[in-house]
């Protein structure tokens, strides 16, 4: 009996392997910035089909609402003025989970089964599983994941796994009236960026380039941007991401030493601790990688 | 990549944290997960157009149930029709969001009334407020109605109620408001064409 | 639109001036981003802001709000002094070629026959053709004749040079010259050029100039007619081009008939006035069949007490005895003249300008009906809601009734799209509690006062009594039935004219199209323009076949577009005088030898042989487009750049020595709404409002979802400015016009520039309109609190987009 409606690739903190026998279609979303027009359609097409709704909140100054992701917004517009050469410019970015191929935040998370890789490339929270310990949010490259006060579990964009388990597109992509998301294969979607490209180039963007970051493994959600050279200009969209040290250590060498040196007392301790919600360590350790990723 | 001794050794507690889960044996079947199910299986689809801008766009209305006599639908979701060859599917942040319109807090369920002076609403049956609208408008008619003007030109006309039409309703309300309207003799009537 | 919606992809060129289609109309907006995406087209954005249209346009060029006759001027003025023009088609099918009354004069911003006291023009005697002996307008085809409209528009333009636009809009000059040669390079037959506006240029004293401006330059261009081309009125609501095409307005009856007014004292006079005679030999004069649709609209509505020895029922239409529109009916209602108001899914409390004097209007009324979904602001305007709406209910002696009316998924019936496809839709849901649909409203008051009548009498009750209403259910009138009456059917057999033995429709049926339509009384046709919407072979307009053979996106099955399913209209004109395509490989109509083919329904009599010299312009007596409009638009034969009421200049910089032509001259102002426009000395900055790509209107604040994408009201202001007056994004401000004032969040942004105009700094302020007390949306100020109680002085729409404001910080 299947277990599962789309073939698992790797869960967190979970030792036994899952079957890697079937490999199934790597999938991708591509966002096409240079045809975006910040219109939200993707936001309202996410909140409505996910049945997720932030409270109202109030204008800030600036298009951008809500003005962060948050547990209940997991995709939000964000906007930003650009003047180069005596040219404006309104780079209108889609924020968002990456759904990287090396997903910092299923590494991070000590959890079993709270986030799941799928074999076609999505990554997946299961709430159900969660300890809202907030590891996912530090071990983010894109800082995406966010824990809910309500019930204090971790949630992001599912890349709308219930959609594509029944072969149909993510709300935002079917949704986005100037086809600026595209869905479809992984290999597609770069195809189909480069005709993107070239299309920019011609128009005067000497720099226009995908951006399928190769620092985490590429992503299955890409960017089309008219200025690859500096994704920063697109409100900050990191250069050259990586999955944080941090949480390669813990993953790699550091566990096995960790277990061996504190020992089962530490280890009840710390199981009572990591339950009972957002832990303090994880805080600290944020704030030493955003140190560390500063310098 | 830089690693201090108190990074280390917090990363080591943290991570052991995770691995006591599993170690302790804790829930090994809760990993292997489903993806929420879909939610418009078995629902029942209606084919509808957007109400709000002029692309018109065709949208899939999702009720829940069959339309069997005792489940009156409930409008579970809202979704671009593939089919219309304008929208293709797509929606934009106005139409992605009907469900929240169709069911705002605001919709009106009732008739009701404010009277003169007061400050608030009055529920009142249609039958109560079909007869008091009919009976301020035949006696503003009968009052005000113009036959002739001055000139002695018939003109038919009633000239002290105004109205504005909708531009949402369909060319069939439109159509009866107007027919219903002209029969009266109304003249000062206007839509939001020319806004 | 002259096209429609999937033809933006044909287009080469995609100028959007006075529009924001990436906001307002984004799943239209779609194929413009598509020709970009497979014709390479490019996009030109011309607006006061740096819109989310203009975030993906080519080019980008800022304009004055209210100056958009300058800048069109110059575009023709361009075409016209370089020769840029498509030659053929200009001298063919536009009147360039027609001799103008050699009385015609234009002095010093004011046309000939200009009366000062009464602001009008008059009878405009000398905007006429000249007419020859054979009583058909004269011409010259070599357009050198000086009083030919040709030479008479190269002159009027000749002022518009690149230095006086930017002098007037502000706009670089560079921006528009290279806008100029883009949108010249589409004079070439091969390439198109679509022209994308909405209320940005309608909102205007001199709105429907705006439209006539970008409509000559698609004629001097020669992309009237052509695929990927035309004029293309981007409209509001989903049913507001049916709601048009139905005719709820004053002026005319359902399918544009121009409705009776008091000058029309017989049936006869009424039919005689609007049937054109033909001015040039050969032409279809369309509208010359005006007797055949208006008896069908009295036999559709009064049956068999319509007869033709009483005019077919013509006393029971109304006749107009003056201004009728949103604007009049609101200031006689201010000024106490009117008892009652049916307010039917419309706010105008926030729609329309002045916010004060809608709200005291509404006070003076006795009794208001509100039929809405929703509780709307307009029926709560005697309420008070805080600082938003400051009034006393105890001394509001308006009765009002709410009556809530179902919504779009609750309903079937069709509507008909910008692009005049008329389309299907069928009821997915009830109503919540005890709402009904409009017709069923409707019906209840009808019947109601139909039986009051009957019992009570009173007056005139007889268009009551004869009203058709033969509806199954009579309180519930579907909307098969209605879409069936619309059509029209045949009351007796139809019969060839030609053959009166052939029998083309039999009594009782649907008509199939409008050509069967008679003025004898014999069919019947609530509007004529939907005559084949539902034919004998059913309801056409819930046809469901994509399929797009052409690949223009023609789609001729599915729907029905009216006028007889033709999805461009004047496509004739897309082929040159022997019927030869201007552009084969985007082929709309074709000569075939014996009719006319190709991807569309002619807009022509099929088998009009091109040697016949038909022309394409058919609902024009003509038989070609005018680009000089004669006597038929109130203030100018050719568009004149007029300032807008509240400008921030002392004169109009194109005449600055006549006071009497700095804005429009003949456009309708009241009593006190003269003296409640401002000063630019105490509101220095122009104001415009507008929407918001997440917001319809004043409609979605009552979703949720669309409240937490936009949830407060905002104002746009330039850096420039925000420093000179210490504002940084996220401070409140108070925008105040001479009318009132609203309080917002300031968004301070690069994307508004202060524009360099006749020497002096010109600051915009953006006011978005989508906000009111009632809602999800944080409770706000409507923006017509600030905005002038004029309207354009043809169609009188409000003059929204150009106003006088100040702002400070709070």
């Amino acid at each position: 009996m299947a277990l599962q409606s789309l073939d698992i690739k790797q869960r967190s903190a979970t030792t036994t392997p899952s079957p890697q026998a079937r490999q199934t279609v790597e999938i991708a979303k591509l966002i096409d910035v240079s045809a975006c027009i910040g219109c939200k359609a993707c936001q309202v097409a996410c909140m409505e089909w996910n049945d997720v709704r932030d409270e109202v909140g109030s204008c800030a100054g600036v298009y951008d609402n809500p003005m962060d992701l948050t547990e209940n917004s997991w995709t939000v517009m964000r906007y930003s003025e650009v003047e180069q050469n005596g040219k404006l410019e309104w780079l209108i970015r889609k924020d968002g989970c990456m759904h990287c191929t090396d997903p910092g935040c299923l590494k991070a998370c000590p959890a079993p089964g709270a986030i799941i890789q799928y074999s076609n490339g999505i990554v997946d929270f299961h709430q159900e599983n969660c300890i809202g310990c907030g590891y996912c949010v530090t071990g983010c490259p894109f800082n995406v994941p966010r824990i809910s006060k309500k019930d204090n579990k971790a949630y992001k964009c599912t890349l709308c796994s219930d959609r594509v388990a029944v072969n149909q597109a993510p709300a935002c992509a079917k949704a986005c009236p100037t086809g600026a998301i595209q869905f479809g294969s992984k290999e597609d979607m770069k195809d189909y960026a480069a005709t993107r490209v070239a299309d920019l180039k011609e128009r005067g963007y000497d720099k226009a380039g995908l951006y399928d970051p190769q620092g985490v493994g590429g992503t299955h959600v890409m960017y089309v941007l008219h200025h690859a050279d500096k994704p920063a200009l697109y409100s900050n969209l990191p250069e050259n991401p990586g999955v944080s040290p941090m949480v390669s250590l813990w993953k790699g060498a550091a566990k096995p030493i960790a277990a061996a040196a504190l020992g089962l007392v530490a280890l009840s301790s710390l199981f009572h601790y990591v339950m009972k919600g957002p832990n303090e360590v994880s805080k600290e350790i944020e704030k030493e990688v955003e140190k560390e990723d500063a310098q | 990549m830089k690693v201090t001794r108190r990074q280390f050794f917090k990363v080591c507690s943290a991570g052991l944290g995770g691995s006591s889960i599993a170690m302790m044996g804790f829930s090994p079947t809760a990993a292997l997960a489903e993806v929420r199910t879909f939610k418009l299986a078995r629902a029942t689809e209606t084919r509808n157009i957007c109400p709000y801008c002029s692309v018109s766009c065709g949208v899939l209305i999702y009720t829940t149930g069959d339309r069997s006599k005792n489940t009156p639908g409930e409008i579970i979701h809202i979704e671009g029709d593939p089919d219309n060859p304008v929208n293709r599917g797509t929606l934009c942040p106005k139409g992605a969001g009907l469900r929240d319109m169709v069911q705002s807090k605001d919709r009106l369920k009732w008739p009701e009334v404010r009277e003169a002076g007061s400050n608030e609403w009055k529920r009142i049956s249609w039958n109560e407020a079909i007869e008091r609208i009919a009976k301020h408008m035949k006696a503003d008619r009968d009052k005000n109605f113009v036959a002739q003007n001055k000139d002695g030109v018939t003109v038919n006309r009633w000239p002290t109620l105004g109205a504005l039409a909708s531009s949402a309703a369909s060319n069939e309300a439109g159509y009866l408001t107007v027919k219903f309207l002209r029969a009266l003799g109304v003249t000062q009537l206007d839509t939001q064409a020319r806004i | 639109m002259t096209n429609h919606w999937v033809d933006l992809k044909n287009a080469d060129v995609v100028w959007v001036m006075g529009g924001n289609p990436a906001e307002a109309h984004p799943c239209g907006f779609k194929w413009v981003i598509e020709a970009k995406k497979q014709r390479k087209a490019k996009l030109i954005v011309v607006d006061p802001r740096f819109n989310r249209t203009a975030a993906v346009a080519d080019i980008y060029a800022p304009i004055r709000p209210g100056t958009n006759i300058a800048f069109f001027g110059g575009v023709i003025n361009y075409l016209l002094s370089k020769d840029k023009i498509h030659h053929e088609y200009v001298k063919h099918y536009t009147n360039a070629a027609f001799l103008i009354d050699p009385g015609y004069g234009f002095a010093d911003g004011i046309f000939s026959g200009y009366d000062e006291a009464k602001r009008s023009y008059g009878s405009k005697d000398t905007w006429k053709y000249q007419m020859g002996a054979d009583g058909f307008a004269k011409i010259d085809e070599t357009l050198q004749d000086p009083n030919c409209v040709f030479q008479l528009m190269k002159q009027h333009y000749a002022r518009y040079t690149p230095e006086m636009v930017s002098k007037v809009c502000g706009t670089p000059q560079d921006a528009f010259l290279k806008i100029c040669e883009l949108v010249a390079s589409t004079a070439a037959a091969n390439r198109t050029l679509s022209y994308l506006y909405a209320l940005g240029l309608t909102e205007h004293s001199n709105g429907s100039q705006n439209i006539r401006c970008a409509a000559m330059i698609q004629l001097l261009l020669g992309n009237m007619g052509m695929a990927g081309g035309g004029i293309n009125a981007l409209r509001g609501h989903a049913n507001v081009q049916g709601i048009t095409d139905m005719c709820l307005y004053a002026q005319v009856l359902p399918g544009y008939l121009s409705a009776p007014t008091d000058a029309d004292k017989d049936h006869e006079t009424y039919l005689g006035k609007r049937t054109p005679k033909t001015l040039r030999p050969n032409q279809m004069n369309f509208p010359q069949n005006f007797p055949k649709w208006f008896t069908s609209l009295a036999k559709a509505w009064y049956g068999n007490a319509a007869t033709k020895d009483n005019g077919f029922a013509y006393d029971y239409f109304p006749k107009l005895g003056g201004a009728s529109d949103a604007l009049s009916i609101f200031n006689d209602m201010y000024l106490g003249k009117m008892q009652g108001f049916i307010c039917q899914g419309f706010n105008p409390l926030a729609s329309l300008p002045n916010k004060k004097k809608v709200g005291d209007a509404l006070a003076k009324l006795k009794y208001m009906v509100v039929i809405d979904p929703l509780a709307t602001d307009t029926s709560e305007f005697w309420k008070p809601h805080g600082e938003f709406n400051e009034v006393d209910p105890t001394k509001i002696e308006t009765e009002v009734f709410r009556l809530p009316a179902n919504l779009f998924a609750e309903t079937a019936g069709s509507i008909t799209n910008s692009g005049r496809v008329v389309l299907w839709r069928w009821k997915a849901a009830e109503g919540p509690g005890e709402s009904k649909d409009d017709t069923e409203i409707i019906a209840a008051l009808f019947l109601r006062l139909k039986a009051m009548y009957a019992a009570e009498g009173g007056a005139f009750p007889e268009p009551l009594r004869d009203l058709t209403w033969t509806y199954t259910q009579p309180a519930k009138p579907s909307p098969e039935e209605l879409l069936k009456e619309i059509n029209g059917k045949a009351l007796a057999d139809v019969v060839d004219p030609k053959d009166p033995t052939k029998v083309l429709v039999k009594a009782g049926e649907q008509l199939p199209g409008f050509a069967m339509l008679r003025d004898d009384g014999s069919t019947s046709c609530g509007n004529w323009i939907y005559c084949g919407t539902w034919s004998q072979a059913g309801n056409n307009t819930a046809r469901r076949d994509n399929s797009d053979p052409s690949g223009l996106g023609q789609t001729l099955n599915w729907g029905f577009a009216w006028p007889a399913n033709r999805r461009i209209i004047y496509n004739r004109a897309s082929a040159d005088l022997q019927g030869k395509p201007w552009d084969p490989s985007r082929t709309l109509m074709k000569w075939t030898g014996t009719v006319w083919g190709g991807n569309d329904v002619p807009d022509m009599r099929p088998n009009a042989a091109p040697e016949e010299g038909v022309m394409p312009f058919i609902m024009a007596p003509e038989g070609v487009a005018r680009l000089f409009s004669r006597e038929l638009m109130t203030d100018a034969p050719f568009p004149e750049h007029y300032e807008p009421f509240e400008s921030p200049l002392d004169a109009n910089p194109m005449h600055p020595g006549n006071a009497r032509a700095k804005s429009n001259p003949v456009a309708r102002v009241y009593k006190g709404d003269m003296e409640a426009f401002g000063a630019s000395k105490d509101f220095p900055y122009v104001g415009t409002t507008y929407r918001l790509t997440e917001h319809f209107h004043y409609w979605t604040k009552f979703s949720k979802i669309n409240a937490i994408v936009q949830p407060e009201q905002f104002v746009e202001i330039g850096e420039e400015l925000a420093k000179e007056k210490g504002i940084k994004a996220g401070d409140k401000v108070k925008v105040r016009s001479n009318r009132g004032f609203v309080k917002a969040v300031a968004v301070v942004t690069k994307r508004i520039k202060a524009l360099d105009v006749d020497g002096r700094k010109v600051h915009t302020i953006g006011i978005p309109i989508h906000f009111g007390f009632k809602g999800a949306t944080k409770p706000g100020f409507m923006s017509n609190t600030l905005t002038p109680f004029v309207g354009d002085a043809n169609t009188q729409t409000p003059e929204f987009k150009a106003f006088l404001v100040n702002i400070e910080k709070i």
